[in-house]
C-alpha cells in the first residue's frame, strides 16, 4: 500500500474546472483517490507551487524507423551535445534533435510529461516502433499507424466501402498494436511512388483515381463508424508551401457535417496537426506571410475540430515525415542530406536536417505563425502545444514555447534577435498581439485538451479520483509569478516533482526512479468480414515482401500493454 | 609564455583520450593541478599524472601557455582538441584527432599523426613533419560544415578523404595524397605537392585544389578551360585549369556560375 499526499499546491485541472485552488491531491496504489481514503501517507509539500496532471503529448515523432534514420544519419546531432550519464539515471543519454530512446523518456519526465503519442507508425515496421517504445523509459506511449496512402484504404474508399474499410482498419490496428488513424499528405505520399504529389485536395492519386478529399472524408466516416477513442489525425496536403492556407481551410471543411460518435468523451472528428506548417499566405518565398488569422477563425468557429501548433523553435533540427515528396522538396531548398524510403503498399518517408535561423525571414515568420495559433485560440481545450518534434524543433523546447505563450516580454526578447524583424512584423500579426496565456490555459493545451482529444481523459490529463496518479509539480507560484520569463521556462524544463503511477519519478528536475512504462493500443472488435479477409490474403500473396504470418506484431514485441477495447458488434 | 612539459613515462595499455591536453585547460593551473586533470583510457578515467610527468606551470591564459609532449605519444589521441590559443609541440608521433575542432593557436608534431587530425578546424595552425593518415582536415562524420579556416601543413603523405566538405582554410600536403580530396567542398584550398591517386574534387561545389604531380585517375566531372600562371604557397608556376564538378549544383555570383577549380602543374 503506497500512499502519498501532495499538500497545499495551487491545482490546475481543466478536466474538473479547477483553476489554481489550493488543494491536496491524494494518491493510493498508483491512482488518485479522495484525501479521506488515506491512512498514513508520505507527504510532498507543494506550498507555493503549481500542481497539474502529467503532461500529454498528442503529436511527437519519438520511436520507429524514420526516427532511427534521423539518429543514424545525424551523428553530428550528438557531437559535443550529449551529456555524460546522469548519476541518477540507469542509461546513457545522447542527441539533441533526435535524442536516443533513453534521453527521450528522461527528458519528457523531467518536463513533467507522462504520455506521448507517436505520430506516424509505418504499419510494416510496427515491430521496430514497439521495440523502441519498450526502450523509451517512464513515459506511456501510443503509436498511430498511417492510413492515408495505404492501398487497401484507397481501394475501399474509392468504392465507398466504409464497412469494409472499417474491418480492415480494425485488423491493422490489431496487427500493429496501433492507437488511431494517422493520415499524412493523403494520396500525395502514394503519388510520390510515381515521382509525383497531389497538388491539392481534389488532385486524384495516380492509378487509384481517388482524391485526397475523398480519402479524408472516408477515413472520418470509418473512424466514427468504429467509434475509436481518437479522431482522424491529419497532416493535410501541401505542407510547408506559400499560399497553403487555402488547402488547409479546404481540408478543415471536410469535417463539416460529421459529429463524433464514441464512448470516450472525444468531441472532435478531425485533429489537424502542426497547423503552423499549413497556415501560410503569399505565392512565393518573397511574399511569404502568415494567414493564421483566417485558419484560426475557422477553427474557433467549429467545435468538431482540434489542432496542434507545430511551433518553430529556431533551432537546428531534423525534419522527418511520411510526406516523402515534401522532404525531397525541402532537400532541394537547403541542399543538405536527404534520406528517402518507400514502404511498399503503405506509405513513404523522408528525413532532412533543417536549420531554423533567426537570421532567415521565412523562419522567423514561421515562428510567429506558430505562436499566433496559440494566441488566437479561443478554446485552449482544442489547441495544443507541440513542436511536431523534431520537425519544427525538439520537444525539449516545450518550456520555451509555454514561456512565449505566457509572456509578451519573452516574445519581444526573442524578436530582438531577428535579422528581418520589420519584415517579420509586416508579414504576421505577432507584434499586435498582447495576449498572455495563464497557467490554466497552459494546463488545457498540454494535458487536459490533448487527453480529451485522444479519448483517454478517463485515465490521463486530469487529477480526479480514479485516474492514474500522474502528477507534475512545478516551482511556480501563480500568486507571485516571476517577472523574468526565463524563470517560467526553467520551472517547466525541470519539474520539482513528477509522480508517475503513484511513484516519485522526478525530484528537483532529476529522474530518481524509472517506473514501468506502458504501450497503449486500441483493440476493436468487428463482425467477421470474409471479403476483407480475402483481400488481405490476396494483397499479401501478390504484393507484400513479407508473408501475412510474419506481418502482425508478435506478442513478444508488445511491451506492458494497456488495451482500450472498442466493441462494434453490440 | 610559460612552458608545461609532459613526458610520457608510464605508457597506457589502451589508447588515451587526451582532449584535456590543451593550452586552454592548462592555463592558470600549477603543474600539480595539471597532473590531476582527467584523461580516459578506454572507459576508465584517470588523472593525467598517472601516465605523464608534468613539469612547469601553465601561463595566465591559453595564449601564454606552451605545452611540450615528450615520449612516444602514438597512443595519445585528441591533443589540442578545440584549443583556441597557445602552442603545443609534440616531439614524436601522435594518434588520432590531433587539433580537431581547433580554433586558434599552433600545434607542431615532429613525427606522424593518425586519422582525423584537424577535423572541423576553424582556425590556427597544425604542422606535421611526418605523414598524416585519413580524414585530414575533414568534416566530422555526418557533418556538412567542414574545415572553416586555419592552415594544415603535412610535410609527408596524407591518406584518404582529405578536406571532405571543406569550406575555408588551407591544407598543404608536401607528398602524395590518396583518394578523395575536397569531396563536397564549398570553399578553401588544398595543395598537393606530390601525386594524387584519384577522385579529386568529387561533388565539389566551390573552392580550389592544386596538384603538382599526377592524378592517376581523374574524374570525368572536371573540364579543362585554360592555362594560368599563379602564385601558390610562395612560388609561381603554370597550371592547367579545370572547372567542376560539373555533375554537382553550382551557385551563381554576379550573374556567373561559380565552379570549383582544379589546377594541375604543367
Ligand atoms: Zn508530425
Amino acid at each position: 500500500m503506497s500512499e502519498l499526499i501532495i499538500k497545499n499546491g495551487f491545482v490546475f485541472d481543466p478536466l474538473q474546472g479547477i483553476k489554481g485552488d489550493r488543494m491536496d491531491i491524494a494518491v493510493k496504489d498508483g491512482k488518485i483517490v479522495e484525501t479521506s481514503a488515506l491512512s498514513s501517507p508520505k507527504t510532498i509539500d507543494a506550498t507555493g507551487m503549481t500542481v497539474m496532471a502529467g503532461g500529454v503529448d498528442i503529436h511527437s515523432h519519438v520511436v520507429g524507423p524514420k526516427v532511427n534514420v534521423g539518429r543514424l544519419f545525424r551523428p553530428e546531432d550528438k557531437l559535443f551535445k550529449s551529456p555524460h550519464k546522469s548519476p541518477t539515471c540507469n542509461r546513457m543519454e545522447m542527441g539533441f534533435s533526435v535524442p536516443s530512446t533513453f534521453k527521450t523518456g528522461y527528458d519528457y519526465a523531467r518536463m513533467g510529461y507522462v504520455f506521448v503519442n507517436e505520430a506516424a507508425m509505418p504499419p510494416l515496421h510496427s515491430p521496430h516502433v514497439h521495440e523502441e517504445i519498450r526502450d523509451t523509459p517512464i513515459i506511456d506511449n501510443a503509436a498511430m499507424p498511417v492510413f492515408g496512402n495505404n492501398w487497401f484504404t484507397l481501394e475501399y474508399l474509392k468504392n465507398n466501402e466504409i464497412e469494409n474499410n472499417a474491418a480492415y482498419t480494425a485488423w491493422l490496428l490489431r496487427a500493429t498494436r496501433g492507437f488511431g488513424l494517422k493520415v499524412v499528405n493523403p494520396g500525395g505520399s502514394e503519388a510520390w511512388g510515381w515521382g509525383l504529389n497531389c497538388a491539392n485536395i481534389h488532385d486524384p492519386v495516380p492509378y487509384f483515381d481517388i482524391t485526397p478529399a475523398e480519402i479524408v472524408k472516408g477515413l472520418i466516416e470509418t473512424n466514427e463508424f468504429l467509434g475509436l477513442p481518437h479522431s482522424v489525425h491529419l497532416h493535410c496536403n501541401n505542407l510547408g508551401n506559400p499560399g497553403n492556407y487555402v488547402d488547409t481551410l479546404e481540408s478543415l471543411k471536410l469535417a463539416e457535417g460529421y459529429a463524433p460518435k464514441n464512448d470516450f468523451g472525444r468531441e472532435q472528428v478531425l485533429h489537424l496537426t502542426h497547423l503552423q506548417f499549413h497556415s501560410y499566405g503569399g505565392d512565393s518565398w518573397g511574399n511569404f506571410e502568415s494567414r493564421t488569422k483566417d485558419v484560426m477563425d475557422y477553427v474557433n468557429a467549429h467545435d468538431n475540430i482540434t489542432v496542434d501548433m507545430g511551433q518553430v523553435t529556431l533551432d537546428e533540427t531534423t525534419t522527418m515525415t511520411a510526406d516523402g515528396p515534401f522532404e525531397h522538396h525541402l532537400c532541394s531548398l537547403n541542399h543538405l542530406k536527404w534520406a528517402n524510403v518507400d514502404v511498399e503498399l503503405e506509405t513513404a518517408a523522408g528525413v532532412v536536417p533543417y536549420i531554423y535561423s533567426p537570421k532567415v525571414k521565412v523562419c522567423t515568420i514561421q515562428w510567429a505563425v506558430g505562436l499566433e495559433i496559440g494566441l488566437y485560440a479561443k478554446d485552449p481545450m482544442r489547441t495544443f502545444i507541440t513542436t511536431d518534434h523534431p520537425n519544427a524543433g525538439p520537444f525539449t523546447r516545450y518550456p520555451q514555447v509555454i514561456t512565449w505563450l505566457m509572456s509578451r516580454a519573452a516574445r519581444d526578447e526573442t524578436m530582438k534577435t531577428f535579422k528581418w524583424l520589420e519584415r517579420t512584423i509586416d508579414a504576421t500579426s505577432i507584434d499586435s498581439i498582447d495576449r498572455e496565456l495563464g497557467l490554466y490555459e497552459i494546463a488545457q493545451m498540454t494535458r487536459a485538451g490533448p487527453a480529451k482529444a485522444l479519448g483517454i481523459s478517463n485515465t490521463y490529463g486530469g487529477l480526479a479520483p480514479g485516474m492514474d496518479a500522474d502528477i507534475a509539480v512545478y516551482a511556480l507560484n501563480p500568486e507571485d509569478m516571476p517577472s523574468d520569463p526565463a524563470m517560467i521556462e526553467k520551472a517547466f524544463s525541470r519539474c520539482a516533482w513528477l509522480i508517475k503511477d503513484g511513484v516519485v519519478t522526478v525530484r528537483d528536475g532529476e529522474v530518481v526512479e524509472e517506473p514501468a512504462k506502458r504501450t497503449v493500443w486500441v483493440d476493436v472488435k468487428v463482425p467477421e468480414n470474409a471479403q476483407v479477409q480475402r483481400d488481405i490474403y490476396e494483397h499479401f500473396l501478390r504484393h507484400y515482401s513479407v508473408k501475412l504470418d510474419n506481418y502482425s506484431l508478435f506478442e513478444e514485441h508488445l511491451h506492458n500493454p494497456r488495451v482500450i477495447e472498442v466493441d462494434t458488434t453490440q | 609564455m610559460k612552458t608545461v612539459t609532459l613526458t610520457l613515462t608510464n605508457p597506457s595499455e589502451l589508447f588515451i583520450e587526451g582532449q584535456n591536453i590543451t593550452p586552454d585547460n592548462f592555463a592558470g593551473r600549477k603543474a600539480a593541478e595539471i597532473a590531476a586533470l582527467d584523461v580516459w583510457e578506454g572507459k576508465q578515467k584517470s588523472p593525467l599524472g598517472k601516465y605523464f610527468t608534468v613539469e612547469g606551470d601553465g601561463g595566465a591564459t591559453a595564449e601564454e601557455t606552451k605545452i611540450v609532449l615528450r615520449g612516444d605519444c602514438t597512443r595519445v589521441k585528441r591533443i589540442g582538441q578545440q584549443m583556441t590559443a597557445g602552442e603545443i609541440v609534440i616531439e614524436g608521433n601522435a594518434d588520432m584527432y590531433i587539433g580537431g575542432w581547433m580554433k586558434g593557436g599552433k600545434i607542431h608534431v615532429k613525427g606522424n599523426v593518425d586519422s582525423f587530425c584537424g577535423i572541423g578546424m576553424e582556425g590556427g595552425e597544425l604542422i606535421v613533419d611526418g605523414n598524416a593518415a585519413h580524414h585530414l582536415g575533414s568534416s566530422p562524420r555526418g557533418e556538412w560544415r567542414g574545415m572553416q579556416g586555419g592552415v594544415i601543413r603535412v610535410a609527408g603523405n596524407a591518406g584518404n578523404d582529405t578536406a571532405t566538405f571543406i569550406n575555408g582554410g588551407t591544407i598543404v600536403i608536401g607528398g602524395d595524397a590518396d583518394i578523395h580530396i575536397s569531396t563536397h567542398g564549398e570553399g578553401g584550398t588544398v595543395i598537393v605537392k606530390g601525386n594524387a591517386k584519384g577522385r579529386v574534387g568529387g561533388q565539389m561545389v566551390k573552392g580550389d585544389i592544386y596538384v603538382y604531380g599526377t592524378i592517376e585517375n581523374p574524374l570525368p566531372g572536371f573540364s579543362m578551360v585554360d592555362e594560368v600562371e599563379q602564385e601558390v604557397d610562395g612560388e609561381t608556376a603554370r597550371f592547367a585549369h579545370y572547372i567542376g564538378d560539373l555533375g554537382e549544383r553550382h551557385p551563381t555570383s554576379k550573374g556567373k556560375t561559380v565552379y570549383a577549380n582544379l589546377y594541375t602543374k604543367l
